[in-house]
């Protein structure tokens, strides 16, 4: 689903790669962990992950596309395909929950009646059901993310990507982040969430990959958040 | 949906950004104004020139008695020299220029003059024989002025030439010169104007960045995101061209129909319905301006 091979990106001429010649491999269904201190590098993966940025040697690929080919005009179909959540949820205050989810259909030109009974379900799989019509700030943490997450998935993209999910949110609210995560996981979508929460990395055993300084250290499957503990 | 949607997105710019939307339907008004007056003045102008250039004489006016000039030192015309005059007008190479002749003899004149100005406190010092008989000539170009005049000026009994289109010159004149200082004028608002659509379609791609990000994240394509911002322009532009229009008609109606139309009856003047005439460039300018400012801001804001 996506593959690495021997990618680096260098941002400024002369400074130190955010990538360093990384290869690796996500099958289609996984989910996968990225961790790694600050700067190590795994916002650069995702963003290159969804063309925001090009690598600057190697080859990128997601679902089936090398990135480093694709023309500017073709990106849209990319992004289509790749859902995405963010530490601070990047809602839009003005628009109620219903709206916010919607939004994202509406702007890739999906007709009126899909909408309308898709974002529903989404928001009722995500556990919003009843919440419709509530503005973001009339929402607790946990619930303004559960919203970022039904508008990431509520075009059932093939790749969910994570980037500190819960990185605003208590320990309780987080688990119920991650649980939802997990069952769209098992929906056969790939999640990869970049992380630093040792305890939820932890608790779910899932495929951990780390990154140091833009290399790649250590690629585990079932592991945990410290690798030499 | 798509439509919709669009619509309601282009509403909330609008609306977000009022002052400045504002503004630039007011500058591109008063732009277009000025582009729409300098056409129509130049409308004017042709008109002008298509019926005057058909009624413009050459008039060689005789000797009336009493003259200071040399040619008439001899008094008033006589019979012989209005028949050398004649004699010479019927050259081959003269006459091929004139499309007609007419003798206008002093008592003609006298009628006229007294038709015109018999209620002026003057009017009773003059007397018939202050008036000076004259030949009318009219020619197939009226550009061709001098040749008449190489061959009467300074003719015994002749006491002057003149070409009636010397007093419409520097009424084409005025007008020629409103003509550019309307278009200067017209240049400087116009480029107000592009300045200012492309700071407003900046200020309104910043407010909206956080949805032009989720737009981006989610997949919708540059044409999709862009579409409100270049429509944005394109109203706002539209309506201060329609505003232009309705101006110059009003100006138009009132100052020209109205007004000069009623008090000097006379000139063939534009009429309202030339207003019309100019709208559609008036409308495409407006659009070609906003179009023009979009692409060049826009283009900054395509990086997907």
């Amino acid at each position: 689903m996506i593959r690495l091979e021997n990618v680096s990106k260098v941002y400024a001429r002369g400074a130190r790669p955010a990538l360093d010649d990384v290869s690796l491999e996500v099958e289609r269904g996984e989910f996968v962990f990225l961790v790694g201190a600050s700067g190590s590098g795994k916002s650069t993966f995702l963003r290159l992950v969804l063309r925001e940025e090009r690598a600057t040697s190697g080859n990128v690929y997601v679902a089936g596309r090398n990135l480093q080919t694709l023309s500017n005009w073709k990106v849209p179909t990319l992004r289509r395909q790749i859902g995405a959540v963010f530490q601070d949820f990047r809602l839009l205050p003005t628009k109620t929950v219903f709206e916010n989810v919607a939004f994202a259909l509406q702007v890739i030109g999906k007709p009126r009646h899909h909408i309308m009974t898709t974002v529903p379900e989404t928001l009722d799989m995500v556990g919003l059901a009843g919440k419709e019509k509530r503005r973001p700030h009339e929402l607790s943490g946990g619930e303004q993310q559960r919203v970022a997450i039904a508008r990431a998935f509520v075009n059932r993209p093939s790749i969910l990507l994570c980037d500190e999910p819960t990185g605003n949110l208590d320990p309780t609210t987080s688990l119920g982040i991650m649980r939802l995560l997990d069952r769209i996981n098992r929906t056969g979508t790939t999640v990869v969430m970049a992380t630093h929460d040792d305890e939820i990395v932890d608790q779910m055993r899932k495929r951990v990959i780390e990154l140091s300084t833009g290399e790649l250290v250590r690629d585990q499957s079932r592991g945990v958040y410290g690798s030499a503990r | 949906m798509r439509f919709q949607f669009i619509l309601s997105e282009i509403g909330i710019g609008l609306r977000r950004n009022l002052s400045m939307t504002v503004s630039v339907i007011l500058v591109t008004f008063v732009s277009l104004t000025f582009v729409g007056a300098a056409v129509l003045t130049q409308m004017q102008i042709s008109k002008l020139k298509g019926e005057w250039y058909d009624k413009v004489e050459i008039s060689v006016f005789l000797c009336p008695q009493g003259s200071t000039k040399p040619t008439c030192a001899a008094g008033e015309a006589t019979g012989e020299q209005i028949d050398a005059i004649e004699g010479l007008l019927a050259q081959p190479d003269v006459a091929s220029e004139i499309q007609s002749v007419d003798f206008e003899t002093k008592d003609e004149a006298w009628v006229l003059f007294s038709q015109d100005y018999s209620d002026r406190w003057w009017f009773d010092a003059l007397t018939v024989d202050d008036m000076s008989a004259s030949f009318r000539i009219k020619l197939t170009d009226p550009e061709q002025y001098q040749v008449i005049n190489d061959v009467l000026n300074g003719r015994p009994g002749v006491e002057e030439v003149r070409d009636q289109r010397q007093v419409f010159e520097p009424l084409f004149l005025v007008l020629n010169r409103a003509t550019l200082l309307s278009v200067g004028l017209a240049g400087v608002m116009l480029l107000a104007a592009v300045l200012l659509i492309t700071t407003t379609i900046r200020l309104s791609a910043l407010s909206r960045k956080r949805e032009t990000g989720i737009m981006r994240l989610v997949g919708a394509s540059n044409f999709f995101i862009q579409l409100p911002f270049m429509l944005e322009g394109a109203i706002a532009a539209t309506v201060g061209a329609l505003l232009s229009m309705g101006g110059l008609w009003l100006g138009v109606k009132v100052l020209i129909e109205d007004w000069l139309g009623q008090s000097v009856q006379w000139i063939p003047y534009i009429t309202t319905s030339d207003v019309w005439i100019i709208a559609p460039i008036l409308v495409g300018v407006a659009f070609l301006l906003a179009a023009i400012s979009s692409i060049v801001t826009l283009s900054r804001y395509t990086k997907v």
